[in-house]
């Protein structure tokens, strides 16, 4: 069998696995990068790409069904109707452009790619499974970046009806009638979509509200617009499986009592898991971390010269940080002296209205035993959302007491996901809120919402 | 607006120059009438300076550790209204009388037309961060300390909030902090550098000078106790509330006293500059003192006037007051003999340094139990060495051994220090 040897060799081409390659080819260290399914992974190829091209599409959809009605900008559309075969041939054209550009990025730092399923054979030496036959490289470095994939519920495996998120991104026609079971991001964003697109939504949670992982006052805007756009909240609800005859999800909720939810197509977005099955990572003994790979500061594993970056190494479970953990490994590959010493990883609910958390939530800062000022802004008081008419929502600042250094800064609107970049340069920097304050925001921006909300914070607002 | 200069005031008699152990303001601070703006040290006693009016501090006249005199300029404040510091140069101190003669040195006068000396520019210095907080800085200045190898939690940030600079992680490097690459156990090359200033200095000063001055020589005598040590355990017991606690020193105190009316040479000080030594009649003891800030020896006055209880409280109240801070310069000077006792931790042996222009000082060692032959058996006594200094310059060794002698005979036999024989 022919062996291959290269200094570096990396399982998974995720945004994880291909920022790992890029920088490693940019520092001229011999890399090869083995990929069994999408170039771009999850992200670009069933997640997060083609779940924001469809939720934009589902948006457009929407406003003009509401043109068609009483709009309030006065624009009057008649008899809207949507093909979704070629939404989702615009979809696919879009992940399509950047799938070729992750190859042609990889290409041009001289990365070697692989197609094929890759198998650790020891610490240092993988088997890939690829179309040419079977090779196996050996290598000095080995970065695990095999990502996760869709949690399966045990009374409602994925098959037939019951469909994961990546399905659910590539349906051949909008379903009548959706039933989404879990009220996270995940399933809150698509089913918000598919709402959107004229489909019959019903999410059922466990926890006893939408988006348990985040506070009330950030859930509450998303909540009413779930509400306005006809989607059923059961919540404090259990999935117990597929009623007999195959077309209804059954739940059970909370006093014990079923009811049964015809359904056309049910979407099980109950969280997602490590991909470390089929790797022969049991062959490496590795330390694990419950679910996960156990890294430290450096994303090195329990074993030299083998690293794990991305959803592998545990939450958050997002891009952006896998990303930066690629590019930091590169670097200390490269022999640079690096450590993850982010203060900060934002996250995004691409709901309507969307969700912005960087940093900590007050209630998480009073935990972590800080004393804390905090203070929001509203929309409503700001022009700019006014004439989108985007008045949901505000902006909100939490900032230690003594000192006003900011820990964590939230915000709920329509469109605000873009302000998350003036969120994390700001923890990131250590601003504190009178640097916030001091800074001239645009107007009229969304962006003002932040200047107030610190402005708010230190008992200086201006328009409020 | 305009600036006003805040002179050193006149700070005690005979004082003609401080030096500066603390600011509590800084360049840029707004001050309010009244705020304390720095303390300033003269011989033994600490004052603090308030602001005589509300303005904003413009300069600093000296860095800490500096010398004024009075008269001079302590800071500047930039103030409402009009001002007084450039309209006219600072005016020349103004030395007293008394105090021209005794320090003419170090403060030459200023020739009118002199202009005022140069400000120092605030130090980087920012507030030391509380254990286990997180160092904040941005993130180029975090990666240029990886790569320097530098560990940000042991560098100060003069930014905002604390947040540190690349200025900051520049003057860390300069330090000579860079460690070396890839080693497990870094060597560690920091030198910090301590200012020997304020109380230190003059310990220092004094310490130096006795040594380099006195001819010192040690004698060590042991002790039993044992009577002594019943009998203050006995008293303690037997004692009032609001009597203080006895100690083994109110009973050396009243040991000294007597065993001083034999031996006047051992209660005097020796000015060496006039070859003239002073026997005093009133016994002064000192009594080393240790406090957050250094050696300090406050000094029960007139012990040969005061009983057993009273020197005990004298000396429980003094020894408070130095470690608060609060001990005034009549209580901090004229002692004419001192003990030093560093309680358990007092050791088998010590070779104390004489309080100079004192002739004379004893060292308590520690209390232990140790067999002792009676010429028939052994049987446990409580046993404690007295090392004492003495001044070979005019206190002669056959003098000093009879001195201790006398003292160790008290001691033993604790009735006769309070009996008239």
């Amino acid at each position: 069998m022919p062996e291959i040897r290269t200094k570096v060799l990396i399982i998974g081409g995720g945004p994880g696995g291909y920022v790992t390659a890029i920088r490693l080819g940019q520092l001229g260290i011999a890399t090869m990068l083995v990929e069994r399914a999408w170039l771009g992974g999850t992200c670009l190829n069933v997640g997060c790409i083609p779940s924001k091209a469809l939720i934009h599409a589902a948006e457009a959809f929407e406003q003009a069904v509401h043109q068609a009605g009483t709009d309030r900008y006065g624009i009057r559309v008649e008899r809207p109707s949507i093909d979704f075969g070629r939404t989702m041939e615009w979809k696919d054209g879009i992940v399509g452009r950047l799938k070729g550009g992750v190859a042609a990025l990889l290409k041009k730092h001289g990365v070697k790619t692989l197609a094929g399923h890759a198998t650790m054979l020891d610490g240092k030496t993988a088997r890939v499974e690829s179309d040419t036959g079977p090779q196996v490289i050996k290598a000095e470095h080995v970065v695990l970046a095999t990502g996760s994939v869709p949690a399966p519920l045990t009374a409602l495996p994925f098959g037939g009806r019951v469909i994961s998120s990546s399905e659910a991104l590539s349906l051949s026609d909008v379903p009548q009638r959706l039933v989404v079971v879990g009220a996270g991001y995940i399933g809150l964003e698509l089913g918000t979509a598919f709402a959107k697109l004229g489909s019959k939504v019903t999410v059922v949670e466990a926890e006893d509200r939408i988006l348990p992982a985040y506070d009330t006052e950030l859930t509450r805007p998303v909540a009413r617009r779930l509400g306005a756009l006809g989607v059923e909240m059961l919540a404090a609800t259990r999935a117990r499986g597929l009623s007999p005859d195959g077309e209804a999800l059954v739940v059970e909720f909370a006093g014990g009592t079923e009811r049964r939810l015809p359904a056309d197509k049910i979407l099980v977005a109950i969280g997602r898991r490590p991909c470390t099955e089929g790797l022969g990572l049991d062959q490496l003994d590795l330390g694990m971390d419950g679910a996960f790979i156990r890294i430290d500061e450096r994303c090195a594993t329990s074993m030299r010269n083998v690293w794990a970056i991305g959803d592998l190494t545990g939450e958050p479970m997002l891009a952006h940080r896998a990303m930066a953990q690629g590019e930091m490994v590169a670097e200390i590959i490269a022999g640079q002296r690096r450590a993850f010493d982010k203060v900060a990883i934002p996250a995004i609910c691409f709901t309507d209205p969307e969700v912005v958390t960087v940093g900590l939530s007050p209630e998480k800062a009073r935990k972590a035993g800080h004393e804390i000022r905090v203070a929001s802004f509203p929309f409503q008081a700001n022009g700019r959302a006014l004439t989108l008419g985007a008045e949901e929502g505000f902006v909100r600042v939490t900032a230690r007491a003594d000192n006003h250094l900011i820990l964590g800064i939230d915000a709920v609107g329509q469109g605000i996901a873009e302000l998350s970049a003036a969120f994390g340069l700001a923890l990131e920097m250590g601003a504190r809120l009178e640097d916030i304050a001091g800074t001239i925001h645009a107007h009229p921006t969304l962006g003002e919402a932040f200047h107030e909300a610190s402005l708010r914070t230190l008992g200086e607002a201006l328009h409020i | 607006m305009g600036l006003r200069s805040i002179r050193l005031p006149d700070v005690g008699e005979g004082v003609a120059e401080a030096e500066v152990v603390e600011w509590h303001v800084k360049v840029g601070d707004h001050v309010r009438e009244d705020q304390t703006l720095a303390a300033v040290m003269t011989d033994k006693a600490t004052v603090e300076i308030p602001a005589p009016f509300d303005g904003t501090v413009v300069a600093l006249g000296a860095e800490v550790g500096g010398m004024l005199s009075v008269g001079a300029e302590l800071l500047r404040l930039e103030v409402a209204g009009e001002g007084d510091a450039e309209a006219a140069p600072a005016p020349k101190p103004q030395p007293r009388a008394e105090s021209k003669a005794e320090a003419p040195r170090s403060h030459p006068a200023e020739p009118e037309d002199e202009p005022p000396p140069p400000m120092r520019t605030p130090s980087r210095l920012g507030p030391p961060r509380p254990a286990g907080e997180k160092p904040i800085a941005s993130p180029a200045l975090r990666r240029r300390a990886r790569e320097a190898g530098v560990d940000l939690r042991q560098v100060r940030g003069t930014g905002p909030a604390g947040r540190i600079e690349h200025a900051d992680l520049d003057a860390f490097l300069r330090g000579g902090a860079a460690a070396p690459a890839g080693a497990r156990r870094i060597a560690n090359t920091t030198v910090e550098e301590i200012k020997v200033i304020g109380l230190r200095r003059r310990i220092a000063q004094k310490m130096a000078e006795s040594k380099r001055r006195a001819a010192h020589f040690s004698y060590v005598e042991e002790i039993d106790v044992t009577s002594l040590e019943d009998l203050r355990a006995h008293l303690n017991a037997q004692a009032a509330d609001g009597k203080p606690k006895l100690t083994l020193l109110p009973f050396l105190m009243q040991a000294l006293v007597r065993t001083v009316a034999d031996f006047p040479q051992m209660n005097a000080l020796y000015d060496d500059d006039a070859e003239i030594v002073h026997r005093h009649g009133g016994v002064h003891i000192g009594i080393a003192t240790q406090t957050a800030s250094g050696l300090m020896v406050p000094v029960v006055r007139h012990a040969e006037a005061r009983d057993l209880w009273d020197c005990a409280a004298e000396m429980q109240r003094l020894a408070e007051a130095a470690r608060a801070g609060q001990a005034g310069r009549e209580e901090l000077s004229g002692s004419t003999i001192t003990i030093t006792s560093l309680g358990p931790l007092g050791g088998i042996v010590t070779t104390p340094v004489l309080n100079r222009p004192e002739v004379a000082i004893i060292g308590v060692n520690r209390q232990v139990v140790r067999p002792h032959w009676t010429g028939a058996q052994f049987v446990p006594r409580k046993m404690m060495n007295l090392s004492s200094s003495f001044d070979h310059r005019v206190v002669d060794g056959y003098d000093a051994a009879q001195f201790v002698q006398r003292i160790k005979s008290l001691l033993e036999a604790p009735a006769t220090i309070f009996i008239e024989v």
